[in-house]
């Protein structure tokens, strides 16, 4: 067994402990903070796998924005944890059935010899850089997607704001329907004075 | 990277996959803990796209893993923003008290 091998084991540990405290977790902070270190591994196997760009990406992305988004909201909800973990444990045995099932299946799939690729000849080159092979692809294969992608994140950052923002308008804004029913009377009182008289 | 295999990083993200469906089998109730759920099964999906990436010697797998991430960035950013809203209406984020359209 080779240093790769060991350390590939040794992060998929990490990985699965991880992600199985997220599930399990009882206080949501606990869970949100072992998704952070699932990911954090996450990024050490594919820095394995020489794809250094998405391993720093998705420490950036992942643990840097989204996450600490999630830390946010979850420190800002009071949430009633007795009565959400009420009958935790019922949907396990069908969950765990179903989980297996699951792993055994995908597991008889791709230990087929079709997916036992040559490892040796899969190793990128020295003095070849992931990112600006990237770089590169972005700008030129795959731009218009990429273009998308940023009406996406866009259109995500509205839609935020829009749906959690609340507070006073900021403009003064007329009511068109009260605007047109309105009458002479609504818009001018007449004062009668008494006549000052010298 | 001798005695690693491509099955060997396929199997981690079925695992990964299978221990996120669990999750929304035990976390039914608790629709924080779902969302987190669904992070982590794209994450099995991403790791499954960088190996084969990886071993076909094909970059593409891996700028698709990035727009993907664009996406989770969206749609977790959304669905927060959702989850704040019923909370403030609701005061509670029990799956059970989200009846409002009686289906």
């Amino acid at each position: 067994m080779d240093f790769q091998t060991l350390v590939f084991y040794f992060l998929s540990a990490i990985l699965v402990f991880a992600a199985l405290r997220v599930i399990t977790a009882r206080n949501p902070i606990h869970a949100a903070l072992h998704l952070i270190l699932a990911f954090f591994t996450c990024g050490g196997i594919w820095a394995l796998l020489q794809a250094e760009f998405l391993a720093i990406a998705i420490i950036l992305v992942y643990v840097g924005a989204v996450m600490v988004l999630f830390l946010f909201v979850v420190m800002m909800l009071d949430v009633n944890i007795d009565r959400i973990r009420q009958g935790f444990w019922n949907y396990l045995p069908l969950g765990a059935v179903l989980g297996l099932l699951m792993v055994m299946e995908m597991g008889l799939v791709l230990s087929s010899k079709y997916l036992q690729a040559p490892a040796a000849d899969a190793v990128v080159p020295a003095g070849v850089s992931n990112v600006r092979e990237i770089g590169r692809l972005m700008f030129t294969d795959f731009v218009y997607p990429f273009e998308l992608a940023s009406i996406v994140l866009l259109v995500g950052m509205i839609a935020a704001i829009v749906l959690t923002y609340r507070g006073r308008k900021p403009s003064k804004y007329t009511n068109p329907n009260q605007q047109v029913f309105v009458k002479a009377k609504d818009r001018i009182r007449v004062l009668k004075m008494p006549v000052e008289k010298d | 990277m001798h005695t690693l295999t491509l099955s060997h990083f396929l199997i981690l993200g079925a695992v990964l996959f299978a221990i996120s469906v669990v999750g929304i089998f035990l976390n039914r109730k608790n629709l924080l803990v779902l969302l987190m759920t669904i992070e982590l099964m794209l994450l099995a999906v991403n790791m499954n796209f960088v190996a084969f990436s990886h071993y076909l010697h094909d970059l593409s797998g891996q700028v698709f893993v990035f727009f993907i991430l664009t996406v989770a960035a969206a749609e977790a950013a959304i669905g927060l923003a959702i989850l704040i809203v019923l909370f403030r209406k609701l005061k509670s984020i029990h799956v059970d008290d989200l009846d409002g359209l009686k289906g």
